[in-house]
């Protein structure tokens, strides 16, 4: 038997490591899931002393087949639509027994968006001392990739197949964040898988505010959006350059900073590394359009928030987790 | 000293003197005295909890369940629609097997829209796991609700204390209400052993394959099974304590050589009680009044029916094409007894229908078929010509 020798500094290798993380390895997600690798970028920023509720969906069921648990912090899932409320509960009774823990919620986009909207807004409005954190994969994921609010115009899943008569979803992706902004809530921001560091300064921004927050993080599902698994990252940015999810930070509802994107890409190139909008690419004049209405959107959304950045930089031609100050021009 | 108090008021001081930590509450009639009072009595700083007005019920068993599950004593209340809404929220609480106590103010269930008492709410869920307790009057409302937290504590299993709605919410009483001192002597602080802590983390809620899942099933039909015992001996430690039980698992009353029986559950008891008096019976007959359903204690049934001949038993809601729900539980448990007496079932006073003095009367002429059922007092006149 050959014997390989690799020379590793596993002491160096260790520093490079945050310190605490709050979810394991070993979990059952699919290759290159985005929703693990935000989840994980979440605990590592949060710390351990959290209590986190958790929605049914992918994540839960991934993390906690029992007898096992990925979590390390405490962990609760109670039903699809009641993460906010029961985290709502653990945040009143955290609060008559003097703790200083922070609560965090999460939930995919269908528990956020559509099932669980009324608790989150509910629990917005009262003022709860926690984070709320979206993982958008922009569809049921857990159930088989099914639309839902958050899915995009045009996308196919399996309750909006593209056909003869459909091009896929025929309706926009839920504004969400405009509609948290319109909770007044102290800080409200959106973030992406692309950029680990950007995640992680937001929920430390987030655990830092007394009151309630809320973060979207765009987390692709290369099962649902039909891309492989190494691809995670590249598609999650391009999302971010073509303009089709802006990452942007709220105060109080108005915008306070934009991600520029220096170097804008079309939305193709986003769309074409993915199966789910594979028959915009057709021969086909409605297709065509699609594709149209789908730069339309991109291009509104750099409009609205001012995302057009200051050309190349030398130092970043991503620009990456560059986040530049803003003033309050979008309402 | 006994207080003039509504039922509602009554509950919701009642209430404070268990302390829980965290109400979580939405309104619906007949339960909005509750909330309202217990609000009030947190306004003026008599009751030190954090009270979350919540935007629907769902949210307000889920807050509950949070805080229960966070170590944090804790209590809600709804009625109809509310206990309709918040189900899934219910199954989910007794599936995790996290105690707390919630009040229902029992209401039917629309459609058609109807805001009087029946219990059809609170049968709706009667297999979500919780324990359920029927309450015959205020007092044993007060009393009950006490008890209901050392069960729910004791026993890991929520307790549901079901009072009609209207009937007794709303009615005023002379009621005895116990001493802070007295609730705390029976009422140990709140401890869950598995409670959500950052020192101490695990995780509430995973997912159980089938290769776990009838055991966790048969866990919990054992600790409901169980819970019979807890349920008697916090009411015989209560009446030791405060002079007063709380209706332990039934109690029946009348003449031991009685062979006619009738069984209610819930305020029917009141008028039943009275209308004895007004109506003396030709035979002697034994009132049997049903307060705990869940678990079912199909024993002390069988035990209270002995000697019987014939049994009625009323009740406040049915299973469409079935019939009664206590009735059909109750000849089951009696099936096994060597002489069962023939049961009658009827549902009454569905829908805040009055349960007048002579329903007494009336329910022991009935005669009605042995092994049936059927709904009291219907006028098919009253229905449109088509559905006659
Ligand atoms: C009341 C209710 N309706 C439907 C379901 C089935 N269900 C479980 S998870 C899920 C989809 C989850 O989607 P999302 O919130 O986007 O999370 P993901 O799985 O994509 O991470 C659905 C429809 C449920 N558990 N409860």
């Amino acid at each position: 038997m050959s014997e390989t020798t690799v020379d590793i500094d596993i002491a160096a290798l260790r520093r490079k490591q945050p310190r605490f993380r709050g979810i394991e390895a070993g979990h059952r997600a699919c290759l290159g899931c985005g929703q693990a690798l935000a989840a994980r970028l979440m605990t590592e920023a949060a710390g351990p002393d959290v209590t986190l509720t958790n929605a049914t969906g992918c994540l839960e069921v991934f993390t906690t087949p029992w007898p096992e648990s990925a979590w390390r912090v405490p962990w609760m899932h109670s039903l699809f639509e009641n993460s906010a409320a029961i985290a709502a509960g653990v945040e009143a009774a955290y609060k008559m027994q003097g703790r200083k823990t922070k609560v965090i919620a999460m939930g995919g986009d269908g528990s956020t968006f559509d099932i669980g909207f009324q608790a989150l807004s509910g629990a917005l409005e009262r003022g709860h001392n926690m984070l709320y954190i979206c993982y958008d994969n922009e569809a049921y994921m857990n159930t088989g990739i099914q639309r839902s609010s958050s899915t995009p115009h045009a996308a196919t899943t399996t309750t909006s197949p593209a056909g003869k008569a459909r091009m896929g979803k025929r309706h926009l992706k839920k504004d969400i964040i405009t509609i948290i902004a319109a909770h007044h809530i102290p800080y409200a921001a959106t973030t992406s898988v692309a950029y680990p560091s950007d995640v992680r300064k937001k929920v430390r921004r987030a655990m830092a505010i007394e009151g309630p927050t809320f973060l979207l993080i765009h987390a692709p599902c290369p099962l649902g959006w039909g891309h492989e698994g190494n691809l995670t990252i590249e598609v999650a940015r391009l999302a971010v350059q073509t303009g089709l999810f802006p990452i942007i930070e709220l105060e109080r509802g108005q915008l306070a900073n934009a991600m520029p994107i220096r170097d804008p890409r079309p939305v193709t190139d986003y769309l074409k590394v993915q199966n789910r909008f594979r028959h915009l690419f057709a021969d086909d004049l409605r297709a065509k359009e699609e594709l149209e209405h789908l730069q339309a959107l991109a291009d509104y959304n750099m409009e609205t928030y001012d995302l057009r950045g200051e050309g190349p930089d030398a130092m970043d031609t991503e620009a990456a987790d560059t986040v530049k100050r803003r003033g309050t021009r979008w309402a | 000293m006994p207080l003039a108090l509504e039922g509602s008021q009554a509950l919701a001081r009642t209430v404070a003197l268990c302390r829980p930590q965290v109400v979580a509450a939405y309104p619906i009639t007949p339960q909005t005295h509750i909330v309202e009072n217990i609000s009030r009595l947190v306004a003026d700083g008599v009751f030190d909890c954090e009270f979350v007005s919540v935007e629907s019920e769902f949210s307000a068993a889920s807050v509950a369940l949070g805080a229960a599950a966070a170590g944090s004593r804790a209590y809600t209340a709804s009625a109809s629609q509310g206990i309709m809404l918040m189900s899934e929220v219910l199954f989910n609480i007794a599936g995790l097997r996290v105690p707390m106590v919630m009040t229902c103010a029992n209401r039917s269930v629309g459609g058609p829209l109807n805001i009087w008492n029946d219990q059809q709410d609170s049968m709706a869920v009667r297999d979500s796991g919780w324990i359920q307790l029927y309450c015959a009057d205020n007092q044993e409302a007060i009393d009950t609700t006490i008890q209901a937290y050392r069960i729910a504590e004791r026993t890991e299993l929520p307790v549901m204390v079901c009072v009609d709605g209207f009937t007794l919410t709303h009615t005023l009483e002379p009621l005895e209400l116990p001493s802070q001192e007295e609730v705390d002597a029976f009422l140990p602080p709140y401890a869950f052993s598995r409670s959500l802590d950052p020192a101490h983390p695990i995780s509430i809620g995973t997912l159980v394959t089938p290769e776990h899942f009838s055991e966790v099933r048969h866990a919990h039909h054992t600790a409901m099974v169980k819970a019979i015992a807890e349920i008697e001996a916090a009411d015989g430690d209560w009446q030791a304590l405060s002079g007063r039980s709380g209706g332990a698992l039934l109690e029946s009353s009348g003449p031991a050589d009685a062979t006619v029986g009738v069984l209610t559950i819930g305020s029917i008891h009141g008028t039943l009680l009275e209308a004895m008096t007004e109506y003396p019976a030709s035979e002697p007959v034994r009132l049997i009044k049903l307060r705990c359903f869940r678990p079912f204690p199909a024993a002390a049934i069988r035990a209270a029916c002995a000697g019987l001949e014939r049994l009625v038993v009323v009740e406040r809601a049915l299973s469409p094409g079935s019939g009664g729900i206590v009735g059909n539980e109750v000849r089951a448990a009696l099936s096994t007894m060597e002489q069962p007496p023939r049961v009658e079932n009827y549902a009454v006073g569905l829908g805040g229908r009055d349960v007048p003095l002579d329903l007494y009367p009336r329910l022991l002429e009935a005669d009605g078929e042995v092994g049936g059922f059927s709904v009291f007092d219907v006028d098919v006149s009253r229905l449109a010509p088509e559905d006659q």
